[in-house]
C-alpha cells in the first residue's frame, strides 16, 4: 500500500534514521500490551516536531493511509495496534519539557515525556502532577492523556482529564491547532480539550501538552490492611468514604495478586489472607493522622484481621511500586493475561467483587482481581492460555457477563483502559445506538477520511477480540 | 530447521505480557529508543521467529547480538521473565540453524568466534601461552610493538583499542610458581571459626513475615557453623580472562581467604566457565566445559568453589539448569552450584577481615551485572567497602546498569559499547571518586578504558574489590 515513493517522501520529512521497515522493526510495532491482538504496520515514523507531525499526516491523508499514533505502547486495549496497516507514528522522540511555570503552577511537555521522569522533574521543585498509572515508569504523557490514564491516586485527585488544561495538536489534514492555554478558565466555545483528552488517536495527534500542578503535599502515611475475604474488604472501602474520608489511595489486590506480588517485590506480605487494602493518605500531618487514625478503626471494626502502618517513606513507596507491578506480576501464573476494567459507583463494590467470584466458577476460568477500589475500579485478570481455544471461548463468556453485571450495577465497561479495538462490541450498550452516531459525526468532522487509528472506538466495523492474528 | 526451533521455550516467550517495565533498564533501549533495541521488542522477535512469523535471517541475528546480555530487565521484570535464558536460546538456535543450512557469520564475529571459542577457550594450554606472549609483548611495549608492525592497523579498532586498558599480566615464572594450595592462616581466638570452620552447614534464616522484611537488614544470611575441627576448603575458581590478565588479583583472592581461615586449592584441570560460549550460542561448548569443571572440583573434594568474576560466578550458578535434561549430571551439577560462590558473597559471612591499614579514599561501587541481576549479590560488596576503616562510600548512581562491557561485546558492538561507556562515565564523574571498584575482569577493563576516554586517569582509578582489601590486609 505504501509504494517507495511515498516511503521517500517521508524520509525527507523526518530523516533516514526515523524511518524504520525491515521485517524486525515492523514487527516490534505489531503488538502493545494488549494480549493476543497483533497486525503489522507498513511503516513506522518517529517525528521529531510537531511541523514534522503535520507534514507526515496530510502526506497520509492525501493518500489515504492510515496513521497509528504511538506514545510506549504500553495500553491494554490494542490501541496502537495497525489493524490496516499504515504509518505507526512513534512520538517518543517528543519528549522535552519545554516548562514548569512555578508562577502559574502548569507545566508544558511534549507528548513523548514519560510520565515517572514528569513526576520527578516537578517533585524536585515542590510540585505534583498526581495522575500516577501503573505504567507510569514507560508511559508517555500523550498516551496518558489519549487514554485519559486513571491511577492510584484517582480517588482523591482524579483522572488525567482534570488536569490538562491546554493542546497543540494536528488534524489528519496537517492544520496545526491549539485549544485551552494556561488559562484555568475558558469557556470559548465547545471545550475541546476535553473531547481530545481520552480520543485514543482517533481524532488528532497530539504535539504538546499543558498540564495544571499542585502544591506537593506536605505528608503521607500508608497503610495495609489485611481481610480473610473479599467482601469484607470492598465494605472497608464503601464505609470509609460514606465517613467522609477521601484517601489519596485505596487499592485493592486479592490472594493471588498479593502472592505473585510478593514474589516478585519480597515485602513478606501474609499468604494466607484473603485479600489486602493499600491506603495512602496524604496532606497537612495532623489531618493525615486524624484520618489515618479513623480509617483503622473502621477496618478493625469491618473485619480487618491485620492493619500495619509503613514505617518509612521508602516503605511506603515499596508497596506502592509492588502493587504498579500487580499485573505483570499475575502473568507469572499462565501464558497469557487477560485483564478487564469495569467500574462501578463504589457503593456496589462488594456486590462487584462477589459477582466476579461466581462468574469465573460458573466458567471455570482462574480470575484474580485487584485495582483501585477506591474508584470503583477493579481490574478482573483472567490468567489462561492463548493457545487453548476452548478455554478462550469460556474467558470471552465469563468477561462477557461481568460487563453486564457491571453495566446493571450502573456501572461501566472500563473506567481507565479505553475501548481501543478489544472493548468496540460493548460500547453500545454502554451508551447506546445514539451515542455512537454522535461519536461517530465526531469522528468524521476532525478525520473525514478516516485515516487516524481505524478500526478503534467508534469504528463502523469491529472485530471480535481473540481472533486478529494476521501475520 | 523444526526441530531448531523447538529450542524456544514457547512457555517462556509466552510469560512476557508485554508490559514495558523492562524498558527504562535496558541500556541499548535507552541509547536508540527503539523497540528492536529494546528486551520486549527482543522477546517480541523471538516469538516472531519461533511462530514462523519472522525468518531467521541476518536481521534477526544482528539485533540478537545487539543485547547486551546484562540481564537488568530480568531484575525489572514483574513476571519474572528469564530474559538470560532467551536470549542464550536465541542465539544457540541462530547458531545451529546457520550450521546445518552452512551460512557463515557474519566476518568480524567469525574471526573472534573461531579463534576465542573453538581454539582459545577451550585450552587452558592455549591460554597460558597467550599469557607469554602478551607478557613478552608488554615486556617490549606493546604499543610500541603494535605502532611499529603495523599490527595496530590489523586488529579491529575496537581491540586496538581496549588493550590500552590492559594492565601488566603476570610473567610466565611468576604463574610457574604458583602453590597449588594455600593454608590457613590461623585467626585469632576471638573470631567466629577460630577453633576451626567445618563442612559447611548452612542455614538459610528468613525474618518472620511482616513488612518488617521491607528493609534490607532483614535479608535472609548464611552461617558457616563449625562442626569438624578442620577449615573450610576453598576450590579457587580462577577463570580464564581473569588468571590471564588479572593473575596478581586472584592470588590476592587467595590470600585474602587464607586469612579468614580457609585452606584454598588452586585445581589444575580447571577449565573455562562456559559463559562466553553459552552467551554466543556455542552451548554444547558449554555444556562439555560444565562437566569438565563438575568433574575437577569434585575430585578435588572442596566445600565451595569460590571465584572472583560476576560473569564467571554468575555462569557457574546456572550448570544446574544447563545439565537438567541429562540423568547423569543433573544431580552432580546441582551439588556443584550449592557450592559456588562470588568472593564478596563468602567474605561478609566470614569472620570479619583485620584491616591493618586505613584508606583514605572516596570509593564507590560498579555493579558488575551478572554478579547483580544474574547472580542476586548486591549488598555484600558494598559492605565490605564500607567496612574499609577511612573509606567514604558514594554510591553511584545507575550503579547497576551495564558498562557496555558485556563480554565481547564491546569487540563485536564497539561503537555501541562506547556510547553506553561514556554515559556511564557522566555518572562517575559526578560521583567524583577517587576509585572505582568493580566485581569482575571485563568490567575492570572497560572502566580503566572509561577512565582514559573520560581524560580522568589522572583523579579517578579503577580497582577490583579483592585488590581494594587486599591493599589494607597486610
Ligand atoms: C502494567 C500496566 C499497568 C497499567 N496501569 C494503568 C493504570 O493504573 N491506569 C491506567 O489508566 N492505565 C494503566 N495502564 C494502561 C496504559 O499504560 C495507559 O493507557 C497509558 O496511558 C498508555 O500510555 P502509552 O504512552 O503507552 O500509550 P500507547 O499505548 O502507545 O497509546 C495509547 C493510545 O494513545 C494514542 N496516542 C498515543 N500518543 C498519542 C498522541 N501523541 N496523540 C494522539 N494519540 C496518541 C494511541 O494511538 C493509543 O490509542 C497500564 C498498563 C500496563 C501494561
Ligand atoms: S539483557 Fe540488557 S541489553 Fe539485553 S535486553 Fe536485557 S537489559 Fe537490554
Ligand atoms: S520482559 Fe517482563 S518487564 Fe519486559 S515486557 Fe516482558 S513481561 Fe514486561
Amino acid at each position: 500500500m505504501i509504494d517507495a515513493r511515498l516511503v521517500e517522501r517521508l524520509v525527507d520529512i523526518v530523516g533516514p534514521k526515523w524511518v524504520l521497515r525491515d521485517s524486525n522493526e515492523l514487527h516490534v510495532y505489531s503488538f502493545d500490551a494488549t494480549p493476543i491482538v497483533q497486525a503489522f504496520p507498513d511503516v513506522v515514523v518517529m517525528p521529531g516536531s510537531t511541523a514534522e507531525v503535520a507534514e507526515v499526516l496530510k502526506l497520509a491523508n492525501d493518500h489515504g493511509i492510515p496513521v497509528i499514533p504511538r506514545g510506549s505502547g504500553t495500553n491494554l486495549a490494542g490501541g496502537t495496534i495497525p489493524v490496516q496497516g499504515g504509518i505507526v507514528l512513534n512520538m517518543t522522540r517528543m519528549n522535552q519539557i519545554y516548562e514548569v511555570d512555578e508562577k502559574n503552577l502548569t507545566a508544558t511537555v511534549g507528548p513523548g515525556v514519560v510520565t515517572g521522569e514528569f513526576h520527578k522533574t516537578v517533585e524536585a521543585k515542590g510540585l505534583f502532577y498526581p495522575p500516577d498509572p501503573g505504567s507510569m515508569r514507560i508511559s508517555t504523557i500523550g498516551g496518558n492523556v489519549a487514554q485519559c490514564a486513571g491511577g492510584m491516586r484517582g480517588l482523591k485527585y482524579g483522572v488525567t482529564k482534570d488536569y490538562v488544561i491546554g493542546l497543540e495538536y494536528v488534524l489528519p489534514n496537517g492544520q496545526i491547532l491549539r485549544c485551552g492555554g494556561k488559562n484555568y478558565k475558558d469557556v470559548a466555545g465547545y471545550d475541546l480539550t476535553r473531547l481530545l483528552v481520552g480520543s485514543e488517536g482517533t481524532l488528532a495527534v497530539i504535539t504538546e501538552l499543558t498540564l495544571k500542578l499542585l502544591p506537593l503535599p506536605e505528608t503521607k502515611r500508608t497503610l495495609s490492611v489485611f481481610c480473610t475475604s473479599l467482601v469484607d474488604a470492598a465494605r472497608i472501602v464503601e464505609r470509609t468514604i460514606s465517613a467522609r474520608i477521601i484517601p489519596a489511595t485505596m487499592e485493592f489486590l486479592d490472594q493471588a495478586t498479593m502472592r505473585v506480588v510478593d514474589d516478585f517485590s519480597h515485602l513478606g506480605l501474609p499468604r494466607d489472607v484473603a485479600a489486602m487494602l493499600l491506603i495512602e493518605q496524604d496532606g497537612p500531618e495532623e489531618q493525615v493522622v486524624r484520618d489515618v487514625e479513623r480509617i483503622v478503626q473502621i477496618a478493625r471494626s469491618e473485619g480487618a484481621v491485620d492493619v500495619q502502618m509503613a514505617k518509612t517513606p521508602e516503605e511506603s513507596a515499596k508497596l506502592m511500586t509492588a502493587r504498579r507491578a500487580a499485573l505483570a506480576a499475575l502473568s507469572r501464573l499462565r501464558p497469557t493475561t487477560i485483564l478487564e476494567d469495569a467500574t462501578v459507583p463504589r457503593s456496589r463494590l462488594a456486590e462487584m467483587v462477589e459477582a466476579i467470584i461466581r462468574i469465573s466458577e460458573k466458567y471455570q476460568v482462574q480470575i484474580c482481581t485487584f485495582g483501585h477500589a477506591g474508584d470503583g475500579n477493579l481490574h478482573p485478570t483472567c490468567m489462561t492460555d492463548e493457545r487453548d481455544e476452548a478455554e478462550i471461548a469460556r474467558v470471552e463468556q465469563a468477561f462477557e457477563e461481568i460487563f453486564a453485571t457491571a453495566l446493571s450495577l450502573g456501572g461501566t465497561i472500563t473506567g481507565e483502559h479505553g475501548v481501543g479495538m478489544t472493548k468496540m462490541k460493548y460500547l453500545s450498550q454502554r451508551v447506546g445506538e445514539g451515542g455512537i452516531e454522535l461519536m461517530q459525526a465526531i469522528k468524521a468532522a476532525f478525520d473525514p477520511n478516516g485515516i487516524l487509528n481505524p478500526g478503534k472506538v467508534v469504528a463502523k466495523a469491529f472485530r471480535p477480540r481473540m481472533v486478529v492474528r494476521q501475520p | 530447521m523444526n526441530n531448531v526451533m523447538a529450542k524456544f521455550d514457547m512457555d517462556e516467550l509466552l510469560n512476557c505480557m508485554h508490559c514495558g517495565f523492562c524498558l527504562p533498564t535496558c541500556p541499548t533501549y535507552q541509547q536508540t529508543g527503539l523497540e528492536t533495541f529494546s528486551p520486549r521488542g527482543r522477546i517480541g522477535l523471538m516469538k516472531g521467529v519461533a511462530q514462523g512469523k519472522l525468518p531467521l535471517d541476518e536481521t534477526f541475528e544482528k539485533n540478537m547480538y545487539a543485547c547486551l546480555g546484562c540481564r537488568a530487565c530480568e531484575t525489572a521484570c514483574p513476571a519474572g521473565v528469564r530474559y538470560g535464558r532467551l536470549i542464550e536460546t536465541a542465539r544457540e538456535v541462530i547458531e545451529d540453524y546457520k550450521r546445518a543450512t552452512g551460512q557463515r557469520s557474519a566476518v568480524r564475529r567469525s574471526v573472534v568466534r573461531k579463534v576465542m571459542f573453538k581454539q582459545v577457550f577451550m585450552r587452558p594450554k592455549m591460554l597460558k601461552a597467550i599469557g607469554t606472549v602478551l607478557w613478552a609483548l608488554q615486556a617490549i611495549g606493546l604499543q610500541r610493538f603494535a605502532d611499529k608492525t603495523g599490527l595496530i592497523r590489523i586488529l579491529p579498532r575496537s581491540m586496538a583499542e581496549m588493550q590500552e586498558a590492559v594492565d601488566k599480566v603476570a610473567s610466565p615464572r611468576a604463574r610457574q610458581a604458583r602453590q597449588k594450595s594455600i593454608a590457613p592462616v590461623s585467626v585469632a581466638a576471638d573470631a567466629a571459626v577460630g577453633n576451626g570452620a567445618g563442612s559447611v552447614v548452612e542455614s538459610e534464616t528468613r525474618p518472620v513475615a511482616g513488612l518488617g522484611a521491607a528493609s534490607p537488614a532483614a535479608e535472609p544470611r548464611r552461617t558457616y557453623e563449625t562442626v569438624w575441627s578442620r577449615p573450610l576448603r576453598i576450590g579457587m575458581f580462577t577463570g580464564c580472562i581473569m588468571d590471564l590478565m588479572f593473575y596478581e588479583t586472584n592470588q590476592s583472592t587467595a590470600r585474602l581467604l587464607a586469612k579468614a581461615g580457609c585452606e584454598v586449592v588452586f585445581i589444575e584441570q580447571e577449565a573455562c566457565c562456559g559463559a562466553l560460549h553459552a552467551h554466543s550460542g556455542e552451548k554444547s561448548d558449554a555444556v562439555s566445559l560444565a562437566k569438565r569443571n563438575i568433574e575437577a572440583f569434585e575430585r578435588a573434594n572442596v566445600d565451595l568453589v569460590v571465584n572472583n568474576a560476576g560473569g564467571c560466578g554468575a555462569a557457574l550458578k546456572e550448570y544446574d539448569d544447563w545439565l537438567k535434561d541429562d540423568a547423569e549430571w543433573a544431580y552432580r551439577a546441582k551439588r556443584f552450584v550449592e557450592k559456588v560462590r562470588d568472593i564478596s558473597e563468602l567474605l561478609v559471612d566470614l569472620p570479619p577481615l583485620k584491616f591493618t591499614k586505613s584508606l583514605n579514599a572516596r570509593v564507590t561501587y560498579q555493579d558488575s551485572c551478572h554478579l547483580a541481576h544474574g547472580q542476586g549479590v548486591r549488598r555484600q560488596p558494598r559492605a565490605l567497602i564500607r567496612s574499609i576503616p577511612g573509606v567514604e562510600y558514594v554510591e553511584l548512581p545507575f550503579a547497576d546498569s551495564c558498562c557496555g562491557s558485556a563480554g565481547i561485546y564491546n569487540i563485536t558492538n564497539f561503537d555501541m559499547s562506547m556510547q553506553i561507556l561514556d554515559d556511564k562515565m557522566k555518572h562517575v564523574k559526578e560521583t567524583k571518586p577517587d576509585i572505582v571498584v568493580t566485581a569482575n575482569p571485563g568490567c575492570l577493563l572497560q572502566m580503566k578504558k572509561g577512565i582514559l576516554r573520560a581524560g580522568l586517569e589522572d583523579q579517578i582509578e579503577a580497582v577490583h574489590i579483592v585488590d581494594l582489601l587486599n591493599r589494607v590486609v597486610d
